[in-house]
C-alpha cells in the first residue's frame, strides 16, 4: 500500500479529483495549506510599493491506494494539476504500514 | 407681493444651506470610511474613534470661537439672530437693498450650519495622514487649536476678505478660491504635513536600505463606499458655495457646478487608474480612490467657469498628479497611510493654479501669494502646536503599542474581535 501526498493549485482540485476517481482511487482527504518552493513566494505591488507573500496557497490531498493503483495515481495527478508553469506543485509517495477501517476493523488493502 | 417673493428666496436660500451643509455634513462618514478602509484592521476602532471625535470638536470650537474669528460672528454666536428675536421685516428691507438678482439672503443660523461642516472636512484630512500611530488624545488636542484658531484665521483672510496679519490683502492680489481648494484642502493637507513630520513613518514602512514597503489597507469594500460617499457630499461642498439658488442667474450656475464637480471627479478615477495601470501594470483600487478624491480637490477651486470637458481635463491631470505625488513622498520618507496630503495638498495647490485659466478676475500671482499664504501659516502654526504636544505629552504611541495595534492601547477594542487574525 502507499500513500500519495500531493501539493497541487486550488483551482485545479476539481479536475484531479475527477482523473483519481477515473483511475479508481475511492477516497480523498483535501486540506487547505500554505507554503513556498523554488520561487520563495511573489512580490505584490501596493500603491506603488513592493510587499512579499511568501506563504502562497495551496491544496494538499492525501489518498491511501493499494500497490498496483500507486502508478496510474499518480499519473492521473500529475497531468491533470499540470500547467506547465511554476508553482504547479509536487507529489510525494511514501510507502504505508498499515490501514485499518474504523467502523468494522478491516485491516490492509480491504480497508482502503 | 414683492415681499412674498423675497420670502420665497429667503425660504429656498436658506433652505439650499441646510440641504448642501448636510451633504458635506456626511463627508465626514466618507473620510471615516476611506480611512477605516486604507489602515491595517488592528487600528480600525482608533481611526473612527479620532473621526467622529473630531467632528464633534470642530463643530463646538466653531461655534465657541472659530466663527466669531472666520466671520465676526460673535463668541457662542451672538450675532446670529435667535428664533425669538427674528424680525420678517429685516428680510423685506435686506432683500429689497439687494435685489431680486442680488446677493442671497438667508437665515445666519444656515450659514453657520454651512460653514462649520466646512472646518470638520479640514480637519478630517489630517486623521488619514497620521494614522496607525498617533496617540489619540493628542490628535484630539491638536483638533481644538486647528478648528478654533488655525482654520478661522485663515478662513477670515480669504473667503471674509480680512487683512492677512493687517499686512496685505488676497482679495486685492486677486486670489478666489471658489470652494476651498487651498482654503480647506491645502490647509488640511498643510497641518497633516507638519503633524507627519513630527511623527516619523510607521514602523516597518520604510526598509534600512530605504526600500519602500507596502502596509496594506485590511478593507478595500469600506474605502470604496467612503470614496462614493465623499463624491456624493462634494456636491453639496462645491453646489452649496454658489451661495444662492432663488434666481434662474444662481439656479443654472449651481447646475454647472454640480455636472463640473461629477466631470472632475470622473476624470481624476480613470487618470490615476490608468497611470496607475502603466506604472505598477495592475489596477490598483487604491489609486483609483485617491484619483477621484484629486479630481474632485482639482475642480473646487473653480468649479463655476470651466466648461464640462475642461473639468473633467482639470480633474484628470489631477488624478494623474495625485499617483506621482504620493510616490514622490513615499521616496522622501513621508508616510502618509491614505494619501491625504497628495490628494489636498499637492492637488489643492493644482486646483488654485487653474483657476485663472477660466475665470480672469483670478490672476496666477494672486493664487501664488495665496497658496503660499495658507500653507505658511497653516503649516507653521501646526507644526509649533504639535511641537508643543510632542514636548508635554507626546504624540507617539510605543513600539509595543504600535505593534498590537492603536485599538488596542488607546480603545481597548478591536474592531473584528471575532475575526482569525494572519501574519
Amino acid at each position: 500500500m502507499q500513500l500519495v501526498t500531493a501539493i497541487i493549485k486550488p483551482f485545479k482540485l476539481d479536475e484531479v479529483r475527477e482523473a483519481l476517481a477515473e483511475v479508481g482511487v475511492t477516497g480523498l482527504t483535501v486540506t487547505e495549506v500554505k507554503g513556498f518552493g523554488r520561487q520563495k513566494g511573489h512580490t505584490e505591488l501596493y500603491r506603488g510599493a513592493e510587499y512579499v507573500v511568501d506563504l502562497l496557497p495551496k491544496i494538499k490531498i492525501e489518498t491511501a491506494v493499494g500497490d498496483d493503483l500507486a502508478e496510474a495515481a499518480v499519473d492521473a495527478i500529475v497531468s491533470s494539476a499540470s500547467t506547465g508553469k511554476i508553482g504547479d506543485g509536487k507529489v510525494f509517495v511514501s510507502r504505508l504500514e498499515e490501514v485499518i477501517r474504523i467502523r468494522t476493523g478491516e485491516t490492509g488493502e480491504q480497508a482502503i | 407681493m414683492e415681499n412674498q417673493i423675497f420670502e420665497l428666496q429667503f425660504a429656498l436660500d436658506t433652505f439650499m444651506f441646510l440641504v448642501c451643509g448636510a451633504l458635506v455634513m456626511w463627508m465626514a462618514a466618507g473620510f471615516a470610511m476611506l480611512e477605516a478602509g486604507l489602515v491595517r484592521a488592528k487600528n480600525t476602532t482608533e481611526i473612527l474613534t479620532k473621526n467622529v471625535a473630531l467632528f464633534a470638536i470642530a463643530c463646538t470650537m466653531y461655534l465657541l470661537c472659530g466663527y466669531a474669528i472666520m466671520y465676526d460672528g460673535g463668541v457662542l454666536l451672538s450675532e446670529i439672530v435667535h428664533t425669538s428675536a427674528f424680525d420678517v421685516a429685516t428680510v423685506h428691507a435686506d432683500s429689497a437693498e439687494a435685489g431680486f438678482d442680488g446677493d442671497s439672503v438667508y437665515s445666519g443660523a444656515s450659514d453657520f450650519f454651512f460653514q462649520v461642516v466646512f472646518v470638520a472636512t479640514a480637519m478630517s484630512i489630517v486623521s488619514g495622514a497620521v494614522a496607525e500611530r498617533m496617540k489619540l488624545w493628542s490628535f484630539l488636542l491638536f483638533a481644538v487649536v486647528m478648528t478654533g484658531f488655525i482654520y478661522p484665521l485663515e478662513g477670515s483672510w480669504t473667503w471674509n476678505g480680512a487683512d492677512v496679519f493687517g499686512l496685505y490683502n488676497l482679495g486685492d492680489l486677486g486670489f478666489g478660491d471658489f470652494a476651498g481648494s487651498g482654503i480647506v484642502h491645502l490647509a488640511g493637507a498643510s497641518a497633516a504635513l507638519a503633524g507627519v513630520l513630527l511623527l516619523g513613518p510607521r514602523k516597518g514602512k520604510y526598509g534600512p536600505d530605504g526600500k519602500v514597503k507596502a502596509l496594506p489597507g485590511a478593507n478595500l469594500p469600506l474605502a470604496t463606499l467612503g470614496t462614493f460617499i465623499l463624491w456624493m457630499g462634494w456636491f453639496g461642498f462645491n453646489g452649496g458655495s454658489v451661495l444662492k439658488l432663488a434666481d434662474a442667474n444662481a439656479a443654472h450656475s449651481m447646475a454647472w457646478v454640480f455636472l463640473n464637480t461629477n466631470a472632475a471627479a470622473s476624470g481624476g478615477l480613470i487618470g490615476a487608474l490608468v497611470v496607475a495601470r502603466l506604472l505598477f501594470g495592475k489596477a490598483d483600487l487604491t489609486m483609483a480612490l485617491n484619483g477621484a478624491l484629486a479630481g474632485l480637490v482639482a475642480i473646487t477651486a473653480g468649479p463655476d467657469t470651466p466648461t464640462a470637458i475642461q473639468a473633467t481635463l482639470w480633474g484628470l491631470l489631477g488624478g494623474v498628479l495625485v499617483v506621482f505625488s504620493i510616490i514622490t513622498l513615499d521616496k522622501l520618507k513621508i508616510d502618509d497611510p491614505v494619501g491625504a496630503i497628495s490628494v489636498h495638498g499637492t492637488v489643492g495647490i493644482l486646483g488654485l493654479m487653474l483657476v485663472p485659466i477660466t475665470n480672469s478676475d483670478v490672476t496666477f500671482g494672486g493664487q501664488i501669494v495665496g497658496a503660499l499664504t495658507i500653507f505658511g501659516w497653516v503649516f507653521g502654526a501646526s507644526l509649533v502646536t504639535w511641537f508643543v504636544i510632542k514636548l508635554v505629552f507626546g504624540i507617539r504611541v510605543s513600539e509595543e503599542e504600535e505593534y498590537d495595534g492603536v485599538d488596542q492601547s488607546e480603545c481597548g477594542m478591536e474592531a473584528y474581535p471575532e475575526f482569525v487574525k494572519t501574519t
